[in-house]
């Protein structure tokens, strides 16, 4: 970043990925509070058909340039050309999606009542990892915390996947394939024909 | 006028703005979350938006005359 611009308070909120995943370690409730980044971006990509989330705001995109750029931890080289092409952008944006889908389906069987509460988080859609001490009850039925043992799974993995392509790659690189950036790219460029 | 100055492959461009942070200038800018867009006039051809570009979307021309 340029030494010599102003520093405005959105320039930090990667202080907030780190805070986000520290509340949902000690409760998982919090990570309810990730909608927040996934309803933003869309507000300001349907109503403002930009990316202005995504340019200035984005915590997460904030955090791989702390670690890789500030801190050192990328190896700055470019990532593969397939990584950032239309098919993968778009196969991801449809996986993550169909994931998403899955985990609310999840969250409503124990909302129906056919399935019960797992205090487990989910990495990369496959390992399971116990995760019982974020959850005691609530004042809140059940599928609210499924919900979030769900969504900070998801939250958990992309920035993981994030991170591996930090090292590898540029500090940026997961914002080339990010479901939300391709989303809200996609949005703006069917806005501005 | 700087010889070179950094060519944007809108194509390949993901909008994510970090070229924008980057740039010392303040010459680029992201069009309606399209694409980065970068003002010849004030471009002083650097190359830390290159650098920056997880896409790899920028690259930097000789300027014509």
């Amino acid at each position: 970043m340029a030494n010599s611009k102003k520093k405005h308070w959105y320039n930090y909120l990667w202080i907030w990925s780190i805070i986000y995943f520290a509340l949902g370690f000690f409760n998982i409730l919090f990570a309810w509070l990730g909608m927040i980044d996934f309803i933003l971006p869309l507000i300001f990509a349907i109503v403002g058909g930009n990316k202005w989330f995504c340019n200035n705001m984005c915590g997460r995109g904030q955090l791989f340039w702390v670690l890789g750029r500030n801190v050192g931890c990328s190896r700055k080289k470019p990532a593969p050309k397939w990584l950032s092409s239309k098919w993968f952008r778009y196969g991801f944006l449809i996986f993550f999606l169909t994931m998403f889908g899955t985990m609310v389906f999840q969250t409503y069987m124990v909302f129906s009542g056919a399935g019960t509460l797992r205090k487990a988080i989910k990495l990369f859609w496959t390992f399971k990892v116990p995760w019982q001490w974020a959850y005691q009850g609530s004042v809140f039925p059940d599928w609210v915390a499924q919900f979030g043992f769900g969504f900070y799974s998801l939250m958990l993995t992309s920035t993981l996947i994030g991170l591996i392509v930090m090292v590898l790659y540029k500090e940026r690189t997961w914002c080339t394939f990010c479901p939300m950036g391709t989303m809200t790219q996609g949005i703006c460029k069917i806005k501005k024909h | 006028m700087a010889k070179r100055l950094a060519n944007v492959n809108t194509d390949v461009c993901v909008a994510c703005g970090v070229c924008r942070l980057q740039c010392p200038r303040e010459a680029i800018s992201i069009y309606k979350g399209c694409y980065a867009l970068v003002n010849e006039d004030i471009c002083v051809g650097c190359g830390l938006c290159e650098k920056a570009c997880p896409a790899s979307a920028i690259d930097l021309k000789e300027r014509g005359i």
